[in-house]
């Protein structure tokens, strides 16, 4: 696997003449400027916004620039099939190297950018290299929280957001039985999942009242958690933390309660904290991530930003937020290069999440922050139900468990800002179909 | 390892050979075929590798899954040999399968 990961590299290397590239003298003896963008953050965004440039014909040159070192990857297995095993690293590439070849696209791996020169236009990154852009997108996700309690910087402690982080914590569980998870949202609870299928002993800490306490109602975080139980983690709510305990390396999580849980590892999912620096630095907007438009542009029309690391207004839901989802990747990443390529739309998506943990798959279509009424579809006994949340009528948003069809119609009645009667959604023998206009 | 031809929607053929094990819709990525999007990466989650399987492997590719059957249901101009070609994994037995891309994903 290194080696292939290193021919990347050569391939990244030979064409690093081709940035900024001026093309040849036309007839006239004047020099044609080639339109740049540079993209910082070799994700799923940043990927999205180079194929989308070329799909539309941009024909200038497209850089992404990638502080990790790895070509673009998918991120969702990282805390399920690629920890558990189930799907190797080979499986996790989105487009092969012959990808970038053909479309033209130059992935830098390894590359950091350490400032932004907005008025020069350019990027500096950590080799002292300047690169000038003509349009600059920033991708730069974000980092797994650290959380200031004493004994998180200790050997055995480990957070999740990365391949190399992934590949340290698998490891690390090759010679581990007992892990405590601090945190119970998505990537704590998929964890838990995948280290169950691994069989260790998990033990999941959460300071909430409720896993997945952020986003999901409340029926199916209880179910969610009932879950997790039956399949033998110790799963405590209501249980903050007060240090993580060793000296030499990490052996367990005192508990604020005085309780000390014993662990041979500890991994930290207390969600993501936005890279905003560079943007902040140059002068940018930023709250809680770097505030865009509805075409992902920032305050400089040069500047887009766009995935995790994005803030931004969504019309639909009248408020503002950053959607950490495979979809807002994508999605944004195709406003912005719409935008680039002078054809922008309103980026005003319904937001859509899944998480698989066992044999479950959840499905997520929209908000459910503001609904009013909960209407249940199924049975949560038989594991095949569907939560959908409605305000003032409409609705705004179904949790789905191994339940698609109710998951697909509810994404499209969102769209179409339809009022469902209640009495005949709750009713599983009205087909989903019937509802949509 | 099967040869696979994939059809896009304007005629276009791709024949390759794809390593048993992964899927169609990874065979198609891998291969730089257009017109599968696969946004979820093969989690049966977006309905966005729709594909039409030639009807003389609709039988060697097997039935839908129920998951994969209620995606479908909501994708556009579906047909009876309308699959998800992220579930459909690759084996010697699939050499020589024919796949025709829908006009859209999604």
């Amino acid at each position: 696997m290194w080696g292939k990961r290193r021919g990347v590299l050569a391939f990244n290397r030979l064409h690093l003449g081709a940035i900024c590239w001026v093309k040849p003298a036309a007839s006239d003896g004047a020099q044609t400027h080639v339109s740049h963008t540079l993209i910082i953050g070799a994700g799923q965004a940043g990927l999205s916004a180079a194929a989308e440039l070329r799909k539309r014909k941009y024909e200038g040159a497209i850089t992404v620039l990638g502080a990790e070192d790895a070509l673009p990857y998918q991120r969702p297995p990282l805390s399920k099939a690629y920890l558990s095993g189930e799907l190797p690293l080979d499986r996790l590439w989105l487009k092969p190297p012959a990808w970038y070849e053909k479309a033209e696209v130059e992935v830098r791996t390894r590359t950091r950018v350490t400032a932004l020169d907005r008025s020069a236009s350019e990027v500096i990154t950590s080799d002292g290299d300047r690169m000038a852009y003509d349009k600059l997108i920033l991708a730069t996700g974000g980092e797994a929280r650290r959380i200031p309690i004493p004994g998180a910087d200790l050997p055995g402690v480990f957070v999740l957001r990365n391949l190399s982080e992934a590949d340290a914590l698998s490891e690390a569980l090759k010679t581990a039985g007992r892990l405590a998870i601090i945190g119970a949202g998505y990537i704590g609870l998929e964890v838990a999942a995948s280290a169950r299928k691994r069989g260790h002993d998990v033990t999941v800490l959460e300071a909430a009242d409720r896993p997945m306490a952020r986003t999901a109602s409340p029926l199916l975080s209880g179910w969610f958690g009932a879950i997790h139980r039956g399949y033998g983690v110790d799963l405590r709510v209501s249980t903050p933390v007060e240090s993580i305990t060793g000296t030499e390396r990490a052996t367990g999580v005192m508990l604020s309660d005085g309780e000390h849980v014993e662990a041979d590892l500890v991994l930290v999912a207390a969600g993501l904290v936005p890279s905003t620096g560079l943007a902040e630095a140059a002068g940018l907007a930023c709250d809680d991530g770097i505030l865009v438009d509805r075409h992902a542009r920032t305050e400089d029309e040069q500047i887009y930003a766009i995935g995790d690391v994005a803030r931004f207004e969504l019309a639909r839901y009248g408020r503002s937020l950053r959607l950490e989802s495979v979809q807002n990747a994508i999605e944004q990443g195709k406003a912005a290069a719409a935008s680039i390529c002078g054809a922008p739309f309103d980026y005003d998506p319904v937001p859509w999440f899944w998480s698989d943990q066992y044999e479950l798959k959840l499905q997520i279509a929209g908000l459910i922050d503001g609904a009013d009424t909960m209407v249940r579809r199924g049975d949560p006994e038989e594991g095949k139900f569907a939560l959908f949340h409605l305000k003032d009528g409409r609705l705004v948003a179904c949790e789905a468990v191994n339940s698609a069809p109710e998951y697909m119609a509810a994404q499209r009645m969102i769209a179409q800002n339809i009022s469902p009667d209640p009495e005949r959604l709750r009713d599983s023998g009205v087909a989903m179909r019937e509802f949509l206009s | 390892m099967a040869k696979i031809t994939y059809i896009e929607h304007d005629g276009t053929e791709h024949t390759v050979d794809v390593d048993n094990g992964i899927t169609v819709m990874e065979g198609a990525i891998r291969n730089l075929v257009p017109g599968i999007d696969a946004d979820c990466g093969g989690a049966c989650a977006c309905a966005t590798c729709h594909v039409y399987v030639d009807e003389a492997f609709k039988d060697k590719t097997g039935e839908r899954t129920s998951m994969e059957d209620s995606m479908l249901d909501f994708a556009s101009d579906v047909r009876d040999n309308s699959r998800l070609s992220c579930q459909i994994k690759v084996s010697d037995a699939l050499d020589g399968l024919v796949v025709r891309l829908p006009e859209e994903q999604g």
